[in-house]
């Protein structure tokens, strides 16, 4: 994926706890997703077992929060179905995520969006982000 | 050979299967652990090293008898089983395979000094309406008879930071070229903690 773990250690640290427990999540995170944020539109595509059979099942939304660090991260993502607003939590390192896809760059002014259950309609739209 | 082996609890994390099901694991650095002593029905190994100068001189000539350069910084004595191993051979995480039930054994995080709703669970009086036992034990015993307390009372005191063993737990992972093991659930202590893993029979408190 993109960015490398948050626990950096101090150089010179290389074996403490920390920087080792660091560098063993390391070896499970995934380099195969997009980057994205809270407020970016995604379709997450998850492996649905019925059965024997194991087929793909797509869920698309917005994500509203990103929280946890190395591989056990999670991200949230929320979309109105029926009139119901639906919220799903992914591991993002997880197996059962087949893949990512980035569908829209949403431009906000902070990392959790949970004002967004409280509104609805016009008001629940998230501004798109420009690149310069 | 012998039953169990010293490592350094580095955290916790997480592994997934394939099908996504999520394992909470503690991850242990443990051995090589070289052998320093072999008696009749048990076996002494170390882990670690202290320097050379904060090492005494009989922790020196011990490490010494068994050919080791440095003294190991912990000694633990495990139960001879089968085999008994060479002086100086070393015991490394291939003792365990994964799905063994497994005790841990370590020094738990001191708590320091708790009052029994912490320490025992104890339900504490009401809040308001004027009561005052918010937090405390209430009645300790009877009374003129036998005018004194029980021993054994469950009452506040120092917590944790006291030996406890875990047990039932399973080793999840492997992994001899970090000398890991992935153990299954929490294990006693803190970050950095020695620890000491030894074999057990029974069924897993995961069954």
């Amino acid at each position: 994926m993109e960015e490398a773990i948050a626990v950096t250690a101090p150089v010179g640290a290389e074996d403490t706890h920390m920087e080792r427990l660091a560098s063993i999540e390391r070896e499970g995170l995934r380099d195969d997703l997009p980057r994205f944020d809270a407020g970016d539109t995604v379709r997450v595509m998850v492996r649905v077992r019925e059965g024997e059979k194991e087929r793909l099942q797509a869920f698309e939304g917005n994500v509203i929060a990103r929280r946890g660090g190395g591989i056990s991260e999670t991200f949230t993502v929320r979309k109105v179905s029926a009139g119901v607003g639906v919220e799903r939590i992914f591991p993002l390192h997880s197996p059962s995520v087949a893949s990512i896809e980035l569908i829209r760059r949403g431009r906000v002014r902070r990392a959790k969006l949970y004002y967004l259950r409280k509104l609805s309609g016009k008001a629940a739209r998230i501004r798109e982000k420009r690149e310069k | 050979m012998t039953t169990g082996l010293i490592g350094r609890k580095l955290g916790m994390t997480r592994i997934f299967a394939d099908d996504g099901t999520v394992t909470p694991v503690t991850v242990v650095e443990a051995g090589p652990c070289p052998v320093l002593q072999v008696q009749a029905d048990r076996v002494q190994l170390g882990f670690g090293q202290r320097k050379a100068k904060r090492a005494s001189k009989a922790a020196l000539g011990h490490a010494k008898a068994a050919n080791l350069e440095a003294a190991p910084r912990v000694l633990r004595e495990f139960p001879l089983a089968g085999d008994a191993p060479e002086v100086g051979s070393t015991v490394t995480v291939e003792l365990f395979t994964p799905g063994d039930r497994v005790k841990v054994t370590g020094t738990s995080k001191g708590r320091g000094f708790q009052g029994v709703v912490h320490r025992y669970g104890f339900g504490g009086g009401p809040a308001s309406h004027g009561s005052t036992r918010h937090r405390r034990p209430g009645s300790i015993g009877p009374g003129t008879n036998p005018s004194r307390v029980l021993k054994g009372k469950k009452m506040p005191g120092h917590q944790g930071a006291a030996r406890h063993t875990e047990l039932g737990l399973t080793v999840m992972r492997v992994d001899s070229e970090q000398n890991l093991l992935f153990i299954r659930g929490a294990v006693p202590g803190a970050r950095n903690g020695i620890v000491t893993i030894a074999k057990q029979g029974g069924r897993s408190r995961h069954d």
